[in-house]
């Protein structure tokens, strides 16, 4: 049955329709759960608010156990889903300058965009910075084309990488997300709070 | 006696409530489409638009923005730029409702002023949108949608991003503690 659109149970046509749609219930979800605040999503990074990694890590378990669910009830071809492609050597160079970028500026580029809708000017500057940052590395392409093409694996899963089911990384998945969550309480009862 | 409403700015939802909210659409979203999220692309096809109408020759002859350049379509007509104009009207209706919409202004640490939060803000922004490019997504369209997908780049690219803020986390401690 599912991906919905692939499969001809709804006319292409909606595709922009729903991407608004979307994109509404996303940005109001990330506003209300506190997203807007460069102060709040940084504290995941000096103990003081963990705000981050409690809705990051319960949407992904929350998506994955869905997905096994919906694909288990015959509902979606999870063949037919999009699997990010693996050039691991992009990947992990890319994500480090991320993180830099993150615990500088105190956004990521979703984050940023919810703060300029309730008039934060620190956003507006980090949204600017994120399209220089793109326009610079467009513009400096030819010399980090290797890094940009390196390890490619193609779309590989984790259940490839690792040699075990699907079930069983979710189950892992899930048992390290329950530790983080009683870690990250921990050091939150240790680390001085802020005012923000 | 002062008759005021409760200031409820500083509310917001439950971490977990959130999550469970977040990982819904998220599911919804791959079901009726088959991708998920993100907010770095729109950026991207920004940049790729105003470079192709500004300078259409050097656009169409770029190594990387002619990746993205197709005669039939425009850059800007995509589904993430139509969901990303979604994302500032939803996070506008939450703060909105939460009376969180005010004037532009600058949040900061007491401890720095507001011109290193704005120098740290668009370094920290230039830095992301850079990074972005060779994770092919951000903490939207490759941490999260990618790790809930079970895409092996994902998990990498989560760790990551995590692991690497936390590994600057220490020399940039003055802007935040």
């Amino acid at each position: 049955m599912g991906p919905l659109i692939a499969n001809g149970y709804i006319d292409p046509a909606w595709n922009n329709v729903i991407a608004l749609l979307v994109g509404i219930a996303f940005g109001y979800i990330l506003e209300a759960s506190g997203f807007s605040s460069s102060r709040k999503l940084a504290g995941v990074f000096y103990g003081y608010d963990f705000v981050v990694l409690r809705v990051f890590m319960t949407a992904v378990m929350v998506t994955m156990i869905g997905l096994i669910y919906f694909s288990y009830m015959g509902w979606i071809d999870l063949s037919e889903i999009f699997i990010l492609p693996t050039f691991m050597t992009s990947i992990v160079v890319g994500g480090i300058i991320m993180g830099l970028g993150f615990v500088m500026g105190g956004y990521c580029p979703g984050t940023s965009f919810t703060g300029v809708a309730i008039g934060k000017l620190d956003a507006v500057f980090f949204t600017g910075g994120l399209y220089l940052g793109i326009f610079i590395f467009s513009m400096i392409f030819p010399w980090v084309e290797k890094i940009y093409y390196g390890g490619e694996q193609g779309p590989v899963t984790v259940m490839e990488t690792f040699g075990i089911s699907r079930g069983l990384f979710a189950f892992l998945f899930v048992i390290a997300t329950i530790m983080a969550f009683l870690i990250a309480s921990i050091v939150k009862k240790k680390v001085k709070d802020i005012e923000l | 006696m002062q008759t005021k409403m409760e200031d409820r700015s500083n509310h917001y939802i439950n971490p977990y409530f959130g999550g469970v909210l977040l990982g819904l659409l998220l599911l919804i979203t791959i079901f009726i489409t088959g991708r998920g999220l993100g907010a770095s692309g729109a950026v991207k096809s920004t940049v790729v638009a105003t470079v192709d109408r500004v300078a259409p020759a050097y656009a169409q002859d770029q190594g990387y923005l002619k990746k993205f350049i197709s005669d039939d379509n425009h850059p800007m007509n995509n589904w993430l730029v139509f969901e990303t104009v979604g994302i500032f009207v939803g996070a506008f209706l939450s703060g909105l409702f939460a009376g969180r919409v005010k004037k532009f202004r600058v949040e900061h640490s007491p401890k720095i002023s507001v011109k290193t939060r704005l120098i740290f803000a668009t370094l920290g922004g230039m830095l992301f949108g850079f990074g972005s490019q060779f994770g092919r997504g951000c903490t939207s369209g490759a941490a999260l949608s990618g790790t809930a997908t079970f895409a092996t780049a994902g998990l990498v690219s989560m760790a990551m991003i995590f692991g690497g803020g936390y590994l600057f986390a220490y020399f940039f401690r003055k802007l935040w503690i």
